[in-house]
């Protein structure tokens, strides 16, 4: 008895396994031969996930380029008002060769002081005074391609000189843009978010229908005694092999869309000095693509096949 | 097998399919149940294989008391039960091999048996040679004998028949009840619904006559000696 276990456990296990291969395959075999409206059902849920897909990619390339203007980040380093001339020059040559300074240009306090007097127009005020009250400055332009983050860290660090009274981070710019881009970003999510939902309410709607059509198979199976789980197995696969097809379709979408690019845009780039090149989806972008369209139409078949099925009662 | 006890069906709007029924099949028993139309015969069958619940008494087959069973356990207590109707209710899209093969794929049997079974199913209402055929391209007698080889393919206990022949020609009718007999034999308790009196009291077995939903009749007969 004892040693018979393992072989029945075995062929449990390999009936569970045909039953859900077979449930798969007949679900499978079950669309491609009614192609025409499976593709429709693909066809709308390819475009639904292509949509927002396209959109989080147009953004990636988008950031890449504005990585490359990030050099317009700049610091200004108000120096100590004792630091002496030779010791600023030897201050700049020295942050010229640190790692992503990109340039450093000195303001001396008595040209600061003149281009005072030329725009502020107190210059009869300012005669009065005996000393140039003003420091000398750095002015640090940080290399291109660095996050906010990286910047902030550069500008902490040259404000911690000893020489340096006080560091100012001109970063408005880099931060509106990134700013901006985050909100792109997030309504492109709430996008997709909606999208899917949409997903799955039209393969909800797909297996409902479907569920009607076989409604005289669903009876007879419940009359010979197919359990709940059973009956309900090649709907669910009905549902995912939608999602994993129509994710298939919006991976093929959008590389389509990318390949239109291409070529304009690296015209483009090439314009502009950049060797800037439009990337499309990546290997771990096209599992989650299919992924989600897999779970989305699992998801909406099992709503649709929890309300509907539990109504088809043999009498 | 089967037990009755004050069984009353009562349909919403107030029909009343079964009346106080109380009856007992014991295993291994052929039975035919008759009666006019609306007599109730069919409320009784499906209460069986809980396709109905009763509304009073209670109902016990194979010592399971009907009345405790839960929605999850039907499943079970119909894989028991071999069913046959009038209208067969084959799937038309498949083929008869196929339609013969659900039940067992249904409990899992494993796929290398399924072949066996459903070719030794069909042998015995001698229809090997139509596995590949499709129901529509049968004559009815045939479709019944689909129905037949689906019910018993997963060797239940009891086989229940709602009007199995009311389609058929006498001479249909008779090959088709035969076939039930040689189950019979073999220990399978048989239920019959039935109004072909002819041909029920030709067969001589237990007949129960029921009239609006009330047992009237309960007789056992010897077969006929002519
Ligand atoms: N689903 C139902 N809803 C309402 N009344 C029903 C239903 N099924 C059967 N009945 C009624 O119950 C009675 C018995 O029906 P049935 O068991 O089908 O009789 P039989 O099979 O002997 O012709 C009839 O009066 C019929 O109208
Ligand atoms: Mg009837």
């Amino acid at each position: 008895m004892a040693r018979q276990q393992p072989g029945r456990l075995r062929q449990a296990f390999e009936v569970y396994l045909s039953n859900h291969g077979r449930a798969a395959l007949g679900a499978l075999g079950r669309l491609v031969r009614d192609w025409t409206p499976s593709l429709m059902t693909a066809g709308v849920i390819g475009i639904a996930l292509a949509l927002p897909a396209a959109f989080l990619v147009l953004l990636d390339n988008l950031q890449s380029v504005t990585g490359e203007w990030g050099g317009d980040a700049r610091a200004s380093l108000f120096l100590h008002k004792d630091v002496k001339p030779e010791a600023y020059r030897e201050l700049a040559q020295q942050l010229r060769g640190e790692d992503g300074v990109a340039a450093v240009s000195i303001i001396p306090p008595e040209e600061a002081m003149a281009e005072f007097q030329r725009m502020s127009g107190f210059s009869d005020a300012l005669e009065l005074l005996d000393e140039n009250p003003l420091p000398p400055v750095l002015v640090v332009e940080i290399a291109s391609g660095r996050a906010p983050a990286q910047i902030e860290a550069l500008a902490d660090r040259l404000g911690g000189l000893p020489q340096v009274a006080r560091a100012r981070l001109d970063r408005a710019w880099v931060k509106r843009l990134h700013a901006m881009m985050a909100l792109i970003k997030r309504g492109i999510w709430v996008i997709a978010g909606l999208l899917a939902l949409t997903v799955a309410m039209v393969v909800g709607n797909t297996i409902r229908l479907d569920i009607e059509n076989r409604r005289e198979e669903i009876v007879i199976t419940k009359l010979i005694g197919g359990t709940d789980g059973f009956i309900r197995r090649p709907f669910l696969y009905a549902g995912l092999w939608y999602g994993l097809s129509g994710g298939l379709l919006a991976c093929i979408l959008v590389e389509a869309g990318r390949w239109l690019l291409v070529d304009p845009s690296r015209q483009l780039a090439t314009l502009y000095g950049s060797g800037f090149r439009l990337h499309g989806l990546g290997l771990d972008d096209i599992m989650l693509l299919l992924a989600c369209g897999a779970a989305l139409g699992w998801a909406g078949s099992w709503l649709a096949v929890g309300r509907h099925l539990a109504a088809i009662e043999p009498r | 097998m089967i037990h009755f006890d004050g069984v009353t069906k009562r349909y919403p709007g107030g029909h009343e399919g079964l009346r106080g029924v109380t009856l007992k099949v014991e295993q291994g028993e052929m039975v035919f149940v008759t009666g006019h139309s609306g007599a109730g015969k069919s409320t009784l069958l499906k209460l069986i294989p809980l396709l109905e619940r009763p509304t009073r008494g209670q109902v016990v087959v194979a010592g399971i008391n009907l009345g405790r069973l839960g929605k999850r356990r039907i499943p079970h207590l119909r894989r028991r039960i071999g069913m046959i109707f009038q209208d067969h209710r084959l799937l038309h899209d498949r083929s008869v091999y196929d339609n013969v093969a659900l039940p067992l794929v249904i409990s899992g049997v494993h796929h290398r048996e399924v072949g066996r079974r459903v070719r030794a199913a069909l042998d015995k209402v001698n229809l090997l040679d139509k596995e590949r055929a499709f129901p529509v391209t049968l004559s009815g007698g045939e479709q019944q004998r689909v129905g037949i080889a689906r019910a018993v393919v997963t060797r239940p206990p009891l086989l229940l028949a709602d009007e199995p022949t009311g389609n058929l020609d006498p001479g249909l009718s008779e090959e088709i009840m035969h076939i039930f007999e040689d189950f019979n034999r073999v220990g399978v308790t048989t239920v019959i619904a039935s109004h072909d009196l002819a041909l029920i009291d030709q067969l001589g077995h237990r007949h129960i006559t029921l009239s609006d939903g009330a047992l009237v009749g309960d007789a056992i007969r010897g077969a006929r000696d002519g």
